[in-house]
């Protein structure tokens, strides 16, 4: 990598930053509100699968039945932990959300450190939220180190302990489809994404509610988790459109650059 | 704020990890960087011991509970006691040791993939019942083309120097364009959830 492409990242990552920084000030959404009130309750746009989940979580709720979240098998220390915080993101929100069940949320992950954070998680949300009764440790556990046993020890948890929404969230490859499977027997609602993309595949063709690229990641966003979370989906698809111009205007100039023989890029 | 200390170095570790990717300072890049790091892989080998305690404990407590199933839990008990009991006194690394580990868990996992191959055989078959749109349309009629483009039917047509090899490569190029734009969309979406971190509005750890 040289110089200027490390510099060239740099600007994107300052660019989101400050994106996201902007967005979140009460100043911007305020302005927003007395702007026009129907553009600011558009600010994230309709998704039928978001709709789905939180009426599975709320019909969970209200029967006294599980919600299960899968958070895969990323290390925390490689480049696909993003999937996993993510994922941990959306476990504080159902946990918070889970607070006034009989039954909390179960969680499960392929990796010790993911499962020690699921725990913290669960516990941080019961304890803010004054139910540390509730909380019992072996609501976070690892399934299973590897990929199939991972899925092993998952697939017991869906069919045995009274779950009525799965969310599978995560680093997970092709052997996600025997979790949908799984639980598309048991006739429980699943909503799953991953960012591997032979996952996605799979996903497409098995689950219920599947995510497509970066949806997985607006998964907090959709569950009211706050202020930041909407306006990162909001930066996040303010550099999408800068990224798509500078991919058409690099196109052309490499065109032009082809057709006039000149060195331009 | 909870925890402000946590949030404290998790924000410091993050900005410095981040500032040590992208700028050529020698400070952040041959010093801070590789410390950190290895902090993180030290921490991450205890945590997957705690990890391997904590499966422990909860297939423990199963057995405990009378529920149909849970006799798989004793299984895993046992295997577990017996595998680790042979790692330490023959140590991981001794080849017979590894052998009878590998051929103990390939077939097992191998199974798993077959059974994986047949539900999404089924599952496929199924998809347009379950989907009745457009997007179920193209999904399998591209599963079907490129089945049939790289099952070798047309090696002839297909090939180098094939009549058809310009259009095949054409065909190819499209599922790497597609997948190009996912990527790029999932690297944003990392990047956002990195910076909730680095801001301190996502603290998955007790924050």
């Amino acid at each position: 990598m040289t110089i200027i492409d490390k510099l060239l990242g740099l600007a994107i990552v300052i660019l989101a930053a400050v994106t996201m920084f902007l967005l979140a000030l009460p100043s911007t959404s305020l302005r927003f509100t007395r702007k026009s009130k129907k553009r600011s309750k558009q600010t994230l746009r309709p998704l039928p699968a978001f709709q789905k989940l939180r009426r599975a979580i709320g019909l969970a709720i209200e029967d006294g039945q599980g919600v299960h979240l899968s958070l895969g098998k990323a290390n925390i220390l490689q480049a696909d932990a993003a999937s996993a915080l993510s994922g941990l993101s959306t476990l504080q929100r159902l946990a918070q959300l889970s607070i006034v069940s009989d039954q909390p949320p179960i969680v499960t992950s392929g990796d010790g450190t993911l499962a020690i954070l699921s725990q913290d998680t669960l516990q941080a949300a019961y304890r803010s939220g004054s139910a540390m009764a509730q909380y019992r440790p072996d609501l976070g556990r690892m399934a299973g180190p590897t990929s199939f046993s991972y899925v092993a020890g998952t697939m017991p948890v869906i069919h045995r302990e009274k779950v009525y929404t799965n969310i599978l969230i995560g680093n997970y490859g092709p052997e996600i489809g025997l979790l949908c499977e799984a639980a598309d027997r048991e006739g429980t609602f699943t909503l799953a994404a991953s960012d591997a993309l032979p996952a996605q595949a799979v996903l497409y063709a098995t689950a219920q509610e599947p995510l497509i690229g970066e949806e997985m990641f607006a998964i907090p966003a959709y569950l009211k988790a706050g202020n930041f979370h909407r306006s990162s989906i909001q930066a996040q698809d303010l550099i999408r459109w800068v990224l798509i111009i500078s991919l058409i205007v690099g196109a052309l100039l490499k065109l032009l650059q082809s057709l006039l023989g000149i060195s331009i890029l | 704020m909870r925890a402000p200390v946590s949030t404290a170095i998790a924000i410091s570790v993050a900005v410095i990890l981040l500032l040590g990717s992208f700028l050529p300072v020698p400070l952040l890049q041959d010093v801070l960087q590789p410390y950190l790091l290895g902090c993180a892989v030290i921490v991450g080998g205890v945590a997957a011991l705690i990890g391997v305690y904590n499966l422990l404990s909860v297939h423990i407590k199963k057995l405990s509970a009378p529920k149909a199933g849970n006799l798989y839990s004793l299984f895993l008990i046992i295997a577990f006691v017996i595998t680790f009991a042979a790692g330490l006194w023959f140590s991981p690394s001794n080849a017979n040791f590894q052998r009878v580990v590998t051929h103990i868990q390939v077939p097992v996992e191998t199974s798993l993939l077959a059974l994986l191959a047949i539900s999404l055989t089924y599952t496929s078959l199924r998809l347009l019942q379950k989907r009745k749109d457009k997007m179920a349309w193209i999904f399998v009629g591209s599963t079907f083309v490129f089945l049939i483009a790289t099952g070798g039917y047309f090696g002839g047509l297909i090939g180098d120097g094939g009549a058809l090899n310009g259009f095949a490569v054409f065909i190819n190029s499209l599922p790497l364009a597609g997948a190009r734009g996912i990527l790029l969309g999932v690297g944003l979406g990392s990047l956002t959830t990195g910076l909730r971190i680095v801001f301190g509005a996502d603290r998955p750890y007790s924050g």
